[in-house]
Formats: structure tokens, sequence, C-alpha cells
């Protein structure tokens, strides 16, 4: 900060407060006073100056010139009260010797919704007699006027000020926004931010906005090259502009511009195109999305009913009591580290673990106190099952409430990536990769080891299995708890996705079973196929038919399928009659 | 046959007791008791134990399917909730302009704007017009379901899906068309269904005496359900479809199309839970699409459960006991209803396999077991576990 700052910072607050300090204030006022007022004649003068001098006069034109000129400040601070005032938060304490000092309020408030008063020119609390920060309720202060034309040019200044924002998608969507609004004024700020963006998106956006923007020049050339780079551009947001200059034209044919229409609706297809690519692209990433994310709660299902033949209607509460125990998990982090901190964004992992351990251990004691006694009674291990979920689910509403809880994602799961105009979610990406990771963990466990062998065998035959030595109910037990270990990791990892309330599971438990059913049994190719094939053609027929009547049209070609291939699309072989 | 084989003579005593008792006693203490008499039924009882027997035929429907065939449906609420909407349609015509709107659509139908959609018929959409004659949506009540089912069944069966498959994907069917069901495009009043009925063939349907004749009704389809099943369970046919239940491929090795005789039963009980549900919408006064939902057809099958499948006494025991409890634990304790339920489906599959008509012969069973270990002879009849084992689906 330069001098200005430094008396300013001087200029100091308790004092200017406390009458008590009378004669050292004044002077400090005086000289507060000489310095804004040398600044309107210095170029170069610190923004926050301006601002403060803005806040200061009283005439509306001098307030607009003013703000129009702090477009390319670098100050937080100012972009923090351009935004409280436009929207009535600076408002002014007086201080002794009529003096004024504007200030904001803090967003941290306290019980009372009090906060703490900043004063815009330094930035620090305002403080009583006592060193003690002052505290206001915004509703027994009255706010810095403003008029709708200040508010305008507050706006537009604040949106410039983006520009130079140090954050990349906030330029980026402040030169998307300022583009549409074609005012040529602009243009030397574009071109000025262009020289030196070094961020391609940004650049991009930039040299849309001029596109957009010199499409109304008054010099046909310069309209024709700006058309034509918007459709270089791929300029999504120029398509309705440039299909209105096609309309326009065409119905106004005494104007002779057969070059401009032409190059218009030339970029115009060109952008339809790139659009019916990415929607393409989106369509195909959402499908695949969903897939993992049927493939992921599906997958303990695949195991406990395609390998053991248990139908275990309790696993869409397994996945649930794994959303519950990653929001557990979550709040023993915010207590330890807070919130948004470093060690919080590991709290997924530790989530991840804890959830497979505790649908685990639950999934044991089930599998021991209540399903190994009806193995040879599949439909009825339904029933029991069923009861059991009836039982968790209330559990739970007990424990946690009947209303859903919030689970706050990590920071390096949140946000999203932006490819070809296309968004990408963290969080589904993650899942997609959790799916891959999940079935090839899975399918090692299966083939390339110990347990994976007996389990293959007691699967494809029990007595045979038992015959050989192997302990068949230890490795039922095993089994099971590994299935459920899966659905609860998968609870936590939908905890990132949907919301978390106690009848979570009762949401895919259909799904699941379809899934599974249509995969074939014991395979898990087939779970795998059948997650993509669901997922994808689910995310295929929702645009056309909706989100409802897609998921109907899915179930009834399910139901359909099994006509074709009742054993789903894997068909274990067996010379078993009762396979 | 004779009528002895039919029906034994204990199980007239009992029904004859039982159907005394709803068909002329209840009715009686509402109708004739004063309602300062301690043995006065009111109207809200009645119309709830009415609700109760059109459970018990639904029930009665599950028993024929899952106990005697060993197909266990776990859609068997669609049919009902099928009826219930094919009756409610009627009533919903028979509103008139007594609704919130004063019009002569349905209340739901010019909230949604329909006559925009349907400016033909006044705005009422064309599959509703032939329900303003009660002669044909008592036929809907029959022939819809039946269809549904008939489809649904040939598919099914024909690919020869069962066993848990079967369950699951008449699941998925039932999820689907409740999905279906609260679009409100569908046509069928939405998330709300059906409701605000005030008249049933010209009688105010809220009139004690019209809650009396339903609640007859509902007794005499459940005495002629039950006379149904029991005769169908005596003859041959009923022996074929036990067979089915133990062994399917046997019978199909003896020569029997087994998809045929599951179809025809599939079918049947389609029509009956249908029955059950269109004489329950005029006493409950509501059909929405949450009765069609997956969880409440798996509900119903524990009250078979409860009762003891694979007779026909315990499903109606089961709807009436588990449904009573329902309306008692939900009343004053609501939050354990759910432990409750979730208790009685565990407890049920794992300690009582025949539900509760079961329970004398289990105990007979383990006293000669008490007795011959006393003895130190072997024991002569397998213990309750082994008893479930040894009657395990294929």
């Amino acid at each position: 900060m330069t001098v200005t700052g430094r008396t300013l910072l001087m200029s100091d607050h308790s004092s200017a407060i406390c009458p008590r300090t009378g004669a050292a204030a004044e002077w400090r006022l005086v000289l507060l006073a000489a310095v804004l007022l040398t600044s309107t004649t210095v170029r170069g003068v610190e923004p926050r100056a301006l601002l403060l001098q803005a806040l200061a006069t009283n005439e509306v034109s001098a307030q607009i010139s003013l703000v129009q000129r702090l477009t390319a400040a670098q100050d937080p601070m100012v972009a923090q009260a351009l935004a409280a005032w436009r929207q009535g938060g600076v408002f002014l304490l007086d201080g002794p010797a009529g003096a004024k000092i504007p200030f904001l309020l803090d967003v941290v408030t306290d019980a009372a919704g009090k906060a703490r008063g900043l004063q815009i020119a330094t930035g620090e609390a305002l403080k009583d007699a006592a060193g003690q920060p002052m505290l206001f309720l915004a509703s027994d202060l009255t706010p810095v006027d403003t008029t709708a034309k200040l508010r305008k040019a507050i706006k537009t200044t604040l949106d410039l000020l983006a520009l130079s924002s140090p954050n990349p998608n906030i330029r980026r969507d402040a030169a998307a926004k300022l583009g549409l609004e074609q005012n040529p004024d602009y243009l030397p700020y574009f071109r000025a931010h262009l020289d030196t963006e070094k961020v391609a998106r940004v650049r991009k956006a930039l040299h849309e906005a001029i596109a957009l923007t010199q499409v109304n020049a008054d010099d046909a050339d310069v309209r024709l090259a700006a058309v034509k780079t918007l459709g270089e551009l791929r300029s999504i947001a120029a398509l309705d502009l440039l299909q209105r200059i096609e309309a326009n034209a065409k119905a106004n044919s005494s104007s002779p511009a057969p070059e401009l229409v032409a190059a218009a609706h030339d970029a115009a297809v060109k952008i339809q195109s790139y659009i019916a690519r990415g929607n393409f692209i989106g369509t195909c990433f959402r499908g695949l999305s969903l897939s993992s994310v049927l493939l992921v709660a599906a997958l303990g299902l695949a195991i406990t009913f395609g390998l053991m033949g248990i139908i275990n209607m309790a696993h869409g509460e397994m996945i649930m009591i794994g959303a519950y125990t990653a929001y557990v998990c979550q709040n023993f982090f915010i207590k330890w580290f807070g919130q948004g901190t470093r060690g919080f964004d590991f709290y997924f992992v530790a989530a991840l673990l804890s959830s497979f351990g505790t649908a685990g251990f639950i999934g044991l004691v089930l599998e021991r106190g209540i399903i190994r006694f009806l193995y040879r009674r599949p439909l009825e291990s339904l029933l029991a099952t069923w009861g059991v979920s009836l039982l968790l689910q209330q559990l739970m509403r007990s424990i946690f409430g009947a209303a859903n809880v919030q689970v706050y994602s990590p920071s390096w799961l949140s946000g999203n990536v932006t490819y070809q105009d296309v968004i990408f979610a963290h969080n589904r990406i993650f899942v997609i990769g959790f799916a891959i990771g999940v079935v090839a963990l899975t399918w090692l466990l299966l083939t390339r080891t110990a347990l994976g062998l007996q389990v293959r065998a007691v699967m494809q035959n029990r007595p045979m299995a038992s015959c050989l030595g192997v302990r068949t109910d230890r490795v039922n037990m095993a089994t099971f708890a590994f299935g459920s270990g899966l659905a609860g990791m998968a609870g936590a990892c939908l905890a990132q996705i949907g919301n978390i309330g106690p009848s979570l599971g009762q949401s895919y438990i259909v799904d699941c079973f379809m899934v599974v059913v249509l995969g074939g049994v014991g395979n898990l190719a087939g779970t795998v196929s059948a997650a993509l094939g669901i997922g994808v053609s689910d995310q295929v027929l929702q645009p056309h038919l909706g989100a409802v009547l897609g998921k109907i049209t899915v179930l009834a070609a399910i139901i359909l399928f099994l006509q074709w291939r009742p054993a789903g699309l894997f068909e274990t072989r067996s010379r078993s009659l009762e396979g | 046959m004779t009528m002895k084989r039919f029906l034994s003579k204990a199980e007239m005593a009992g029904l004859t007791v039982g159907f005394i008792l709803v068909l002329v006693v209840l009715p009686a203490l509402n109708a004739f008791v004063p309602s300062s008499s301690p043995f006065h039924v009111t109207d809200f009882a009645l119309s709830l134990c009415g609700k109760y027997l059109c459970y018990a035929v639904l029930a009665l429907s599950i028993d024929l399917l899952w106990g005697y065939t060993g197909l266990l449906s776990l859609g068997q609420c669609l049919f009902f909730a099928l009826g219930g909407y094919a009756l409610g349609m009627y009533l919903m015509l028979m509103i008139g302009p007594r609704g919130q709107y004063h019009a002569a659509l349905p209340d739901f139908m010019v909230f949604l704007e329909f006559p925009k959609r349907f400016p033909a018929t006044g705005g009422l959409p064309p599959h509703w017009v032939p329900f303003r004659h009660f002669w044909f949506a008592a036929a809907a009540v029959v022939w819809v379901p039946a269809l549904v089912a008939l489809v649904f069944g040939f598919l099914a069966f024909r690919s020869r899906i069962k066993g848990v498959y079967f369950s699951i994907l008449t699941q998925a069917l039932t999820y689907a068309a409740c999905l279906m069901f609260f679009r409100n495009d569908f046509t069928f009043g939405g998330n709300n269904g059906l409701t605000d009925f005030k008249d049933i063939l010209g009688h105010d349907i809220n009139a004690p005496a019209t809650r009396r004749a339903l609640f007859l009704a509902s007794g005499l389809l459940l005495l002629a359900a039950y006379a149904l099943c029991r005769w169908l369970t005596t003859t041959r046919f009923g022996k074929i479809q036990r067979a089915i239940r133990d062994s399917e491929n046997r019978v199909l090795f003896s020569g029997y199309a087994t998809a045929h005789f599951k179809l025809f039963v599939f079918v049947l009980a389609a029509v009956l839970a249908s029955l059950g549900g269109a004489l329950f919408v005029p006493q409950v006064g509501i059909i929405n699409p949450s009765e069609m939902a997956p969880d409440k057809s798996i509900e119903a099958v524990v009250w078979v459960s409860v009762g003891g499948r694979g007779t026909l006494v315990g499903p109606i025991l089961g709807a009436v006991g588990v449904n009573w409890l329902k309306s008692f634990v939900t009343h004053s304790a609501p939050e354990y209803w759910l432990y409750i339920l979730g208790g009685l489906f565990i407890v049920m599959t794992l300690f009582f396999p025949k539900g509760i008509v079961g329970i004398p012969e289990q105990v007979r069973a383990l006293r000669r077991r008490w007795l011959s270990t006393r003895t130190g002879a072997a024991p002569v009849e397998p213990g309750p576990a082994a008893i479930a084992h040894s009657k395990a689906e294929p």
C-alpha cells in the first residue's frame, strides 16, 4: 500500500469514533480530506480513495464518473465495497467534526444477527472507545443511497473488474457476460486484457466477446469478419444472434448483404453441429456416470445375490448405512480439523474405509444371525431381509431423524471441468473411476485369491465343495460380509452425489436387482454390461421421454429382454436342472 | 366330490361362526344398538373392519399364488389398486358439479387444464367416458387387471421365469406402474389420486346405511373368495397346483403345460385382488398411486406369512390381525410400527414358517420330540428347523 493508504490507515477508527481524542483526530481528518481532494486531480491514484470520494459525494453524475474510473482496480476491498454499495450494504458512521466513516458489515454474524463493521478505508473493524469491536444490526442502519443509474454503473464496473480477477473462471464468465451486452465501449478493455491474458479459455471468451460486440459494428467488413469469427469459435451464445441476423436479412430483401447472410448461416450451422456434438458427449458422460452409480450400487448385490443366491432386500439399507457412516465420519473430521481445511479433505478416504467396515460388520451379523438359516429357502430370505431393511430404516430414523442430512464434498470432489462447453463434474468423474477400481478389485479377489477360488467353488456346487474340505459356512460369511461392505462403500460414494435419508436404500433396490437380473447371475462381466446398458439407455431416452417415462421404458425393455434371454446377458452354463 | 371333502366339519362350524359374526352381528350392532351403549359399533369402526375384509381378499389372492402354487408375487397390490382405480373412476364421475370447482369435470381435470387437452369430450379423457356407467366400471374391475396379468404372466411364464426372478420382475412391474400413475398427464389424478367421492349408485357414500351395505358386500366377497379357493384347491387342478409348487419340473415331465396352469392362477389371483380393491376404495374414500408402491405388496405378503401360507384361514387371520395391530400401533406409538413389522417378518420366517395357523402343529412336534428324548428313543418327527428345510422350495 502506498502513502495514501498509510494515511488513511492512520486516520484511525478509534479516534474518529471517540470524541475524547478530539484534537489529534481533527488534523488527521483534515489530512484525509486533503488526500481525497488531491486524488481527483492525480492520475493513477489509489482506487480505494476514489471509492471513498464517490461515497462522500452527493452528486450522482460525479459518483458515476468516479465509479467508472475504478475499472482497473486490483484492490479486493473496492470490489467488495462496490458490490455491497449496490445492494445497500454500505453505511456511514458519524465521526467527530461531521466526518462520515463509510463501512460495511462483516459476513459473519453473531447469534443476534449482529456483525462487526469493516471500514472501507482500512479494511479493519470499527472499534469503540474501549477498543472493542462495535457490532451492528443491518436493519438498524441506513445505507448510503444509490440511484438506478448509479447501480448500473457499479454493475458494469464490477463486471469489468471481474475481468481482472485472479480466478480464470470468473474472468471467463465476466468476458462472456460483457460480450452479450454488445457495448462497443468495452472493446478497449477486451483488447487490453487479450494482450496480457494467458489462459486459453479466457482468451477464447475474450475473442468471442469482441466478435459478439463487433457484429453490430458500422463497418460491413468488420461485421462479416465478426460473424465468421463467431462461427470459428463455435460460440453457443451467439447462435440466437446469428439466426436473427439471417432471418432479418431474408425478411428485409432490400438490404443487399448476401455475404453476411451466407456467413451467418454458415456460422450457425457450425455452431449447431458443435452443440449437437456437445450434447452427444454430455449424454454419453451422463450415461456413463449413471452406469457407474448403478454398478457401484449393484456390485455388492451381484456378489450376495449373484454368487450366493441370497435375495438380500436389505442391500439398499447397506448402502444407506455406508452413506450415514460417511456422514458421521465427516462430522468427526469437522470437529477435529474444522470444515474446509486440508485435514477435512481427507475425511472421504476415512469415510470409504469405515463405510466398508461398518456395512461389512452388519452384513456379517445379518448372515450369522438370520440368513444362514435360510440358504435353502430363497423366497423366505427375501421376506426376512425385507424385515431387516425396515428395522434398519427405522433405526436410522430414530438416530439421525427423518429428514435428509447433508454431506459436504471434499474440495477435490466439488467443482467441475469444462471441455468444449460440456461440463464434467468432479464427483461424477470420481464415481466412474471408483466403479472401475472397485470392479477391478473384486475381479482380482474372485479370480486371483484362494478365497475367490473357494467362493466360486461354493457357488457352483455347494455340497461338492464341502466334501472337498471347503468350509462353506465360513466362505458364505466372508462373501456376504464382503458384498455388504461393497454396498457400504457405494453408499459413501453415492453420498457425494445425492441426498442421504433413511429411505435412501429404497431408491436403489429395484435398480440394483434389475442390473443383476439383466446381467445374468454369478457373472461380473454381465453386471458391468447390464449397468452400462441400463445407465446409457436411461440417459439417452430421458431427453425425449422425460425422467419417469424413460425409467418405465427401461423397465419394460428389461422385462421384454428377459423373454429373449431368460438367464440374462451372460448365462452361467450348468448341467443341473434347477440352476 | 362330496360336501364332506369340500368343507370339513370343524371348518364348517368355524366358518359359520365367523361369518355370522361378521355378516350379522357387527352390522346389527352398528345399526340397532344406540350409540350410547358400550356394544355399539361406530361407523368408523365398521368401515375399518370392511377395510380389513378387503385386505383379507387380497391376502387370499396372494396365498393362492404363493402358498398353493409357489409363485411369490411382489406386485399383487398393483391389481388391488387397479380395481380400486376402476371403481374410483366411476365414483369420481358421480361427484358431478359438487367438487371444489363446481364443474362437471372431476377437480383434478379442471386443475390440470384437461379441457385444453381433450376439447372433443369437454375435457374428459376419452377412456374415462364409459366409466359414467356403473356396469362398465364393474366390468373393468375384472377385465383390466385380468388383461394386465394375462400379458405379463404370458411373457413371464412362457420364458420360464420362476422363483426369485418372478418375484423381482413383479416388483419391477408394480414399481413401473406406480411411477406411471404418479404422473399428472397419465390422467388418473397423479400424486393425489382419486378422492372426495360423494355417491355410489345414487346413495350417499358416507351414509351409515351405505357403509353397512359396503361392509356386507366385502364380507360376502370374502366368503365367496374363500369358497372358490377352497373348491379350487380340492379339485384335481388344486393338486397340480401344489405339485407345481413342490416340484415344477416333475409336473412338466409328466406332460402338463405348467405355464398354462400358472397363468390361469395368476390371472385368477389378479381378479380376486382387484375385486378386493374395488370394494376397498369406497370404504376408505381415496385411491392413490402409493397403494401400488412395491412396499405395500411386500407388506401384504407378510400378512400371509404371519397367518400361515398354504392354508386358507391363515391369510384371513394374518390380514385382519396385522392390520388391526397396525391401526393400533400407528395410533398410539407410530415410531414403533416399522420395528414391529420388521420384527414380524424376521420372526415369522425364522421360527414360524407355517404362521399362526401352524403353531399348534409345531408345538405338538416339539412335545413329541421332547417325549421321545425322555424315553431315549430316536426322534420320530424332525424339529421345527428341519421341518422348514424339508418344505423348501426348489
